[in-house]
């Protein structure tokens, strides 16, 4: 009678988790996967096959493109972390009361505006006629007009920028945790700032920093509003390539074929990335 | 949204069959139309005075041609009574995604469209003896330039001039390509039909563009993006709507739509009924509403673009109507290349042009 009670009230509980992953995860991917190997033979007739993928790999320019956002993401992970790092060990371990909340506070009220306007403000700063180029204009530093705004910096720096929050949280959580006589002994035993930061911090850290590491790559991975607002004439990121051929092109198959690799493909990165660092997902995520 | 206010009708169904057997017999159903177009056709005056004279409550969904047609095949032609896709947009996808049902023309005040307009229009949206599509506002894209730069980029291709190098903006998409063709001395138009001809003049086009591409400071991709480069003057030519021009025009005289040398590009924005409107009553009475020559001078007026409709350039603002007499004479006027309607197949060429061009360094 009462497991019975209880099996129910998990069932209850676990129904709207249910839903939301069957019906808004699950369903749309396996459609996706669907179209995706569907081939359009002539306006109106579908046939099966891998047309969609061939074009993958045979059009230089969908795997260039692919190769040019994970590599682009990667350095952007990498960026986030060496920027969020110290950030993070000065709110977790130096900064004292009220100083600790304001400065966390700083970090997320950014995130209170969303992408769009927060690209807007990047683009503001470093367009031609925006703000740095008119200071560097009044300091004399420059002639002209400088242009920072359309290249890969500008794009870098924007997707630096969005995924700043996601690599402190994690980081700032567990370095807050770390027994400061951990440190004390590393010093103790002769260990010098290298040695202690190598050996005892980033070890103690580690789960945390995979786990912001794959937060912040798979957000970049998959941005759309940056790169495309700040890239500029040779910038190309996988997501555009997807929204392209799903909108402008009406090539669903095409789009739900790059759609499909995005996700096998990150998913393989990340688990590259696990298995570099030593890192097993239930660790990273528990 | 779509399911709330459905549910409301319903209510105000409810409550006014209540009041009506109640005996106040002047209690209507709160009617709906739920209308996709394009931001400036539907100005909130306009969508005001029709709820006032009509009782229909008016639903406007902000969208462009790419849009529409996605939203509309996503659902097989419903969630909305009333689109406006271009006229040239609407066979190709008639018949490959079947979204649209055919216009009534008996149920359309055709006396006050302009006859050539209407004759153009059915033309290009025929489909097995059947109309899609009656004129409302048409418009052009050309070249907005500055007066420093007007005499040196006259035509599409004198975006490439060096002259002009690192001042230029035009979009990566259809309309760059037909444009650009033309100003090379070809007609993508009368290619439309035979894929091997327009594959050449694309090939050709594709190494102008790539040729061209380090004269772009960055390819556009919204209106507002488009004016911002070009009203603080980062931007001195680019290619563009003529709407964006005059409206640019009317902040700064040195800014100036003009009608390439070898012509504006044409296109008219259609009402089109999609296959699953579930009023399309109120879709008519709409189309024949706008289309009165002072509702229609107030979207001119809104949105930058004349309309369809006859005898409405009357009621226009005096100074639109000065920037668009500036911008086309009347042999410019005669030279407006309109788009025929797409085949099939066409844009799936093009868009592999494109990304090689955007993928080019």
């Amino acid at each position: 009678m009462r497991s019975s009670v209880s099996r129910l009230s998990l069932w209850l509980l676990l129904t709207p988790f249910l839903l939301w992953i069957v019906l808004l995860v699950l369903l749309p991917h396996l459609q996706m996967l669907r179209v995706s190997f569907q081939v359009r033979e002539s306006w109106d007739t579908l046939t099966w096959g891998l047309q969609q993928y061939q074009n993958f790999f045979t059009e230089s320019y969908y795997w260039r493109t692919f190769v040019r956002t994970g590599v682009m993401s990667l350095f952007t992970t990498f960026l986030t972390l060496i920027i969020a790092f110290p950030i993070a060990w000065y709110i977790a371990r130096l900064a004292r009361g009220r100083s600790k909340g304001i400065l966390f506070m700083a970090c997320l009220i950014p995130f209170w505006a969303s992408e769009l306007v927060r690209t807007y403000g990047w683009m503001i700063l470093l367009r031609e006629s925006g703000l740095f180029s008119s200071w560097l204009q009044a300091l004399g530093w420059v002639d002209g007009p400088v242009e920072m705004l359309y290249n890969d910096v500008a794009v870098i720096i924007g997707l630096v920028y969005n995924g700043l929050l996601f690599m402190v949280v994690p980081l700032v959580t567990t370095l807050d945790g770390m027994d400061e006589n951990l440190v004390e002994a590393g010093y103790d035993l002769g260990g010098g700032h290298g040695t202690v930061l190598r050996e005892i911090v980033v070890p103690w850290a580690m789960p945390s920093i995979v786990s912001g590491c794959i937060v912040v790559f798979m957000l970049t991975l998959g941005s759309y509003l940056t790169p495309v607002l700040m890239g500029g004439k040779d910038s190309a990121w996988f997501t555009e390539q997807i929204f392209t051929q799903f909108i402008t092109r009406f090539n669903w198959e095409q789009g739900a074929a790059l759609g499909v690799l995005l996700l096998v493909l990150s998913s393989v990165i990340v688990w590259l990335g696990l298995k570099v660092s030593g890192q097993s997902l239930r660790k990273v995520m528990g | 949204m779509a399911r709330s206010s459905r549910s409301t009708r319903k209510h105000a169904v409810l409550l006014s069959a209540t009041l009506a057997t109640g005996g106040f017999a002047n209690a209507t159903a709160a009617e709906e139309l739920r209308l996709i177009t394009w931001g400036g056709y539907a100005p909130d005056d306009v969508v005001a005075q029709f709820e006032e004279e009509t009782g229909i409550d008016v639903q406007v969904t902000l969208s462009n041609n790419e849009d529409m047609i996605s939203k509309l095949r996503a659902t097989g032609g419903a969630g909305f009574d009333l689109a406006q896709p271009s006229q040239d947009r609407i066979v190709g996808v008639q018949r490959q995604f079947n979204i649209y049902k055919p216009i009534d023309f008996s149920r359309v005040d055709a006396d006050q469209l302009q006859p050539a307009m209407v004759k153009a229009t059915q033309d290009s949206t025929e489909l097995d003896g059947k109309y899609y599509g009656v004129p409302s506002v048409w418009g052009t894209s050309g070249l907005i330039v500055h007066n420093s730069v007007a005499d040196v980029v006259t035509d599409y291709t004198d975006l490439c001039d060096p002259a002009v190098a690192g001042e230029v903006s035009y979009r990566l998409k259809r309309p760059t390509l037909i444009g650009f063709a033309f100003a090379m001395g070809m007609d993508p138009f009368a290619a439309y039909d035979n894929r091997e001809e327009y594959e050449s003049i694309l090939a050709k086009v594709e190494d102008k563009l790539i040729d061209c591409k380090s004269n772009v400071k960055t390819y556009w991709t919204g209106g507002d993006q488009l004016l911002a480069l070009l009203r603080t003057g980062e931007v001195t030519a680019a290619m563009a709507w003529d709407a964006g021009g005059w409206k640019l025009n009317a902040e700064n005289p040195e800014i100036r739509f003009v009608a390439p040398d070898s012509g504006a590009l044409g296109w008219i924005d259609t009402f089109a009924i999609p296959r699953r409107s579930e009023n399309e009553e109120a879709a008519y009475k709409w189309i024949n509403f706008v289309m009165q020559p002072e509702i229609a001078a107030k979207i001119t007026n809104e949105s930058g673009n004349f309309t369809a409709s006859k005898g409405a350039d009357e009621y226009v603002k005096a100074e639109l109507r000065d920037a668009y007499r500036a911008s086309f004479d009347d042999s410019a006027i005669n030279n407006i290349k309109w788009y025929p309607p797409v085949p099939p197949g066409l844009e799936t060429m093009e868009g592999q042009v494109l990304d090689t061009v955007q993928a080019a360094n």
